[in-house]
């Protein structure tokens, strides 16, 4: 499987849509391809009947969560210091995540070829959290989209019934999100251990000691 | 007299198929069902006996295991691999140890690989057996085809406990290899168990699959199309009854399943008889690669020397492994950052995609027929709900 070849003809193919291969440095050797979300529909859909390759089996789709990180590394620069040339150490920050990403590997049946990794990205991991539901293509994703929904937060497009999958219909967040805190006042009852107990008492002085 | 003309006891062929007046009847079946393998709920709807909409529940057994893994080490995420399918938790470790493997180029010594197959494929009959029987039991066979299956299912266990100490929590593979080596004389208990389990097969075939009962619940019943079952990504048994030519150990080789001579049976109807077939077709396809691979056991070493299991950190990067669990397509999915627990520790459960096409399965059956429809697809709710 030549993902250069794949990804210069659905370039060729679907006029404005932007693909980028992302490298997998590990041994495992499996790169993946980044679709933007406009266009990721038309690529999924082209992928499931592309001729030579035809990806018709879509294994496994979830969730990722990269919330913004800041990297701060340490660069000398060669600077004038009162008319001096001197080697000067500067930081330099760089900002990377601050998305949630879906992620679908497929694989080829009649070919027995894959995995391709398809990813999608948000825009961001708050307001604008939405994504091209690839259900209507594969109804593989149908279960597993739901619970990307329901454990990470993004909302698929085009999705028959997205609804939440594991948590219950009430709960509010999104469990799976790297900055999740679980809540202290839990559904259940407090069993007698210390530290749930102290966590009550806690949770109750915040509330006025009712 | 024109009593006697009008037979009074003939069977109405089709007894059930008065509708209900257009008044749906709301039925939620489980999560106490017992034939639902667990807690598991389906909310049915019904005209009479007839299912017009069916929308499974899900999330009673769900302790979020992807998160517990990403505050884990590589090495203790594996025991929490086998409360995943609690039947075959070899399989599991199999998967996820594969995935690891893959994602940090890790090879596996050829006795680990051998070791892994013979008792992956202890794991397969034991779960298959399990599951026609279990199928039985939902059809109203009470006790006796499940404690015959059970019985068989013992042994196997038996041979479990004493190589790694539990029968159903094994714990037994690590990235490199095995946990530990065979016991002495385990070998030939195993033999004398394969050697002793055609026997059971011929004797559950001679008694069920002609019965008139069985043929008249199952056949015609559930069915799943070919095109459908590969566009909902049904794995495993359940997609080769259909017709879908697909076992991972044909299609990936993963392991040394190269090296062994057997079949892939196949369906062509894709009811519940067929995957109630396949499930006894493939027992016996595993019995034959069972009796090569315990023929040609090498010596050697059960661990890669190289891999430091404890504090183990794979460069960052990311890996997608599978393995043809007796579920189906069970697959983890990783994403190292170079510390020492997973960045993004993914399970793909066979038994939760396989319940996508349930509904489809069950539309205008009979409430009765949904049991072993469910019972057929064979799910466990350690892996549905995680």
């Amino acid at each position: 499987m030549n993902l250069e070849a794949i990804k210069s003809d659905l370039e060729a193919s679907i006029p404005g849509c932007q693909l980028e291969i992302i490298p997998n440095p590990s041994p495992s050797a499996q790169h993946s391809l980044l679709v933007d979300a406009p266009h990721a529909f038309a690529v999924a859909s082209l992928l499931r009947s592309y001729a030579a390759l035809p990806f018709d089996y879509c294994s496994n789709v979830t969730g990722i969560d990269w919330p913004l990180k800041e990297t701060s590394t340490k660069v000398k620069v060669k600077k004038l210091v009162d008319g001096v040339e001197k080697d000067v150490d500067e930081v330099v920050k760089t900002i990377s995540g601050g998305y949630l990403e879906a992620v679908y590997h497929l694989y080829s049946m009649e070919q027995r070829e894959g995995p391709l990794v398809l990813r999608m990205r948000t825009e961001d991991r708050a307001a604008r959290v939405h994504l091209p539901s690839l259900t209507p293509i594969w109804r593989a994703a149908e279960f597993q989209e739901r619970e990307i929904f329901d454990l990470y937060g993004i909302l698929f497009d085009g999705h028959p019934d997205l609804r939440r999958l594991l948590m219950w219909d009430d709960f509010v967040d999104h469990p799976m999100r790297r900055d999740y805190v679980d809540p202290d006042d839990y559904e259940y009852e407090p069993t007698a251990h210390d530290e749930v107990l102290a966590r009550a008492r806690q949770h109750l002085s915040t509330e006025g000691g009712q | 007299m024109s009593l006697l003309t009008e037979s009074t006891f003939a069977l109405n062929s089709n007894p059930s198929n008065d509708r209900g007046d257009g008044q749906l009847l709301e039925v939620s079946m489980g999560p106490q069902h017992p034939s639902t393998h667990g807690v598991f709920r389906m909310d049915v709807s019904l005209d009479g006996e007839h299912v017009v909409k069916l929308k499974p529940v899900f999330g009673y057994l769900h302790r979020n295991h992807e998160k517990i893994a990403e505050n884990e080490s590589y090495l203790g995420c594996m025991p929490y691999t086998d409360r995943l399918d609690y039947i075959c938790s070899i399989t599991n470790n199999w998967s996820y140890a594969l995935a690891v493997e893959t994602l940090a180029g890790i090879k596996v010594p050829e006795r680990a690989e051998y070791l892994r197959v013979i008792t992956g494929e202890l794991t397969r009959l034991q779960n298959h057996a399990c599951l026609v029987g279990f199928l039985m039991q939902d059809m109203g066979a009470s006790g006796t085809p499940l404690m015959y299956a059970f019985r068989e299912r013992e042994k196997i266990l038996d041979l479990f406990e004493s190589l790694t100490g539990a029968r159903m929590m094994c714990n037994y593979m690590r990235f490199g290899g095995c946990r530990v080596d065979l016991p002495a004389g385990w070998l030939q208990q195993a033999q004398k168990v394969t050697d002793a389990f055609p026997k059971f097969l011929d004797e559950f075939e001679n008694m069920l699959v002609s019965n008139e009962i069985l043929m008249a619940r199952t056949q015609g019943v559930g069915v799943v199309s070919k095109e459908l079952a590969i566009n909902a990504g049904i794995s495993g048994p359940m997609a080769r009854a259909s017709g879908v030519n697909y076992d991972l150990r044909k299609v990936d080789k993963y392991g040394i399943y190269d090296r062994f001579d057997f079949r892939v049976p196949l369906g062509d109807v894709g009811d519940v008889y067929d995957r109630y077939m396949i499930r006894l077709l493939e027992m016996r396809e595993s019995l034959k690669i069972l009796r090569q691979a315990m023929r040609d056991l090498p010596e050697g070493p059960i661990m890669d020397p190289g891999t430091k299991i404890r504090n183990f950190r794979p460069k960052a990067g990311e890996a997608y492994g599978r393995i043809e669990s007796p579920k189906g397509e069970l697959g983890f999915y990783l994403i190292s950052d170079g510390s020492g627990n997973p960045y993004r520790f993914r399970v793909r459960p066979p038994s939760l995609i396989n319940l996508t096409v349930l509904e489809d399965m069950c539309l205008g059956l009979n409430v009765a027929d949904i049991v072993i429809i469910l019972g057929s697809v064979d799910i466990v709710l350690g892996e549905v709900d995680r």
